[in-house]
């Protein structure tokens, strides 16, 4: 086994396990963590995967904005395992053998795949210079348009957030 | 490494993602999981895009080959989005019905 191999599974347990403990704790900000541990492997995927830019900005925008943004608002609410609403045991139970069968069902429908491998640390699309071209030249216009479309969320999120001042009086 | 072991990871993934949101009924829960799911399907993507990054038309063109991770970056772009906007609305539910039960939101109105 080489040594991409070992990191690769290594990597791999970590983002499968978080995620199973994301699913199964029930407290919220536990699971808020393990997702947090989710997504720092999966940058080391990115990693990996000579997607350097990529990972920093997942370990950025996933793990310390939108995550401490989720922390923020169950810590708000001051919500824990207590107050934590669950499904009985019959519907967790459907749950669980409807997610595993679309698991296998997919699996199946890739069986007659052919197997490519994957070029690890070779190449340099990952690079923000090279990033950087791409997006400023062929993706300027979607760029923008991301930019709108954060202004309008951020409009929204204000609207929607502040008490409604009209309607109390 | 071969492109099935991240086709099956990412499965794996969001198969976690989709049983999240089948099993839980706290919506912030609810919401992590469909960050699960995005991220699963991002690491997809760039895997796909190394896989495909020593054939002829990546050669041909420089630029051709990171146009998946920007497709990524964009999709990080509208998870933020999302996030600030799907937030807020729990919020207000929170605040209506002093809970974050998904069942309360059936009736979308009080």
């Amino acid at each position: 086994m080489s040594l991409t191999t070992i990191l690769f599974i290594l990597l791999s347990l970590m983002s499968v396990g978080g995620a199973l403990m994301m699913l199964t704790t029930k407290n919220p900000v536990m699971s808020v963590i393990w997702l947090i541990v989710v997504f720092f492997s999966i940058s080391g995927h990115y990693v990996m995967l000579n997607a350097q830019f990529l990972a920093v900005v997942n370990i950025i925008v996933y793990a310390g904005a939108i995550m401490v943004l989720f922390l923020f608002v169950i810590m708000l609410m001051n919500l824990n395992s207590d107050t934590e609403p669950m499904r009985n045991y019959k519907m967790q139970m459907i749950g669980v053998v409807s997610g595993g069968c679309l698991l296998l069902i997919i699996l199946s429908a890739l069986k007659q795949l052919k197997a490519a491998p994957v070029q690890i640390a070779v190449g340099d699309q990952g690079l923000i210079h090279t990033l950087g071209k791409t997006l400023f030249t062929n993706y300027v216009v979607p760029f923008e348009v991301a930019s709108v479309l954060f202004l309008s969320a951020m409009v929204g999120a204000i609207l929607i957030g502040k008490k409604d001042e009209e309607n109390a009086v | 490494m071969d492109i099935q072991a991240y086709i099956i990871l990412s499965l794996i993934l969001f198969t976690i993602g989709v049983t999240g949101v089948l099993i839980r009924r706290n919506a912030i829960i609810v919401f992590m999981c469909i960050e699960l799911m995005l991220n699963s399907v991002n690491l997809l993507l760039v895997a796909f895009s190394k896989m495909h990054a020593a054939s002829a038309a990546v050669k041909a063109s420089p630029t051709y080959a990171s146009d998946a991770q920007v497709f990524v970056f964009f999709i990080m772009v509208v998870a933020a989005a999302e996030v600030t906007v799907g937030l807020s609305i729990i919020v207000l539910l929170f605040r209506n019905t002093r809970s974050v039960d998904i069942n309360f939101l059936n009736r979308l109105k009080y």
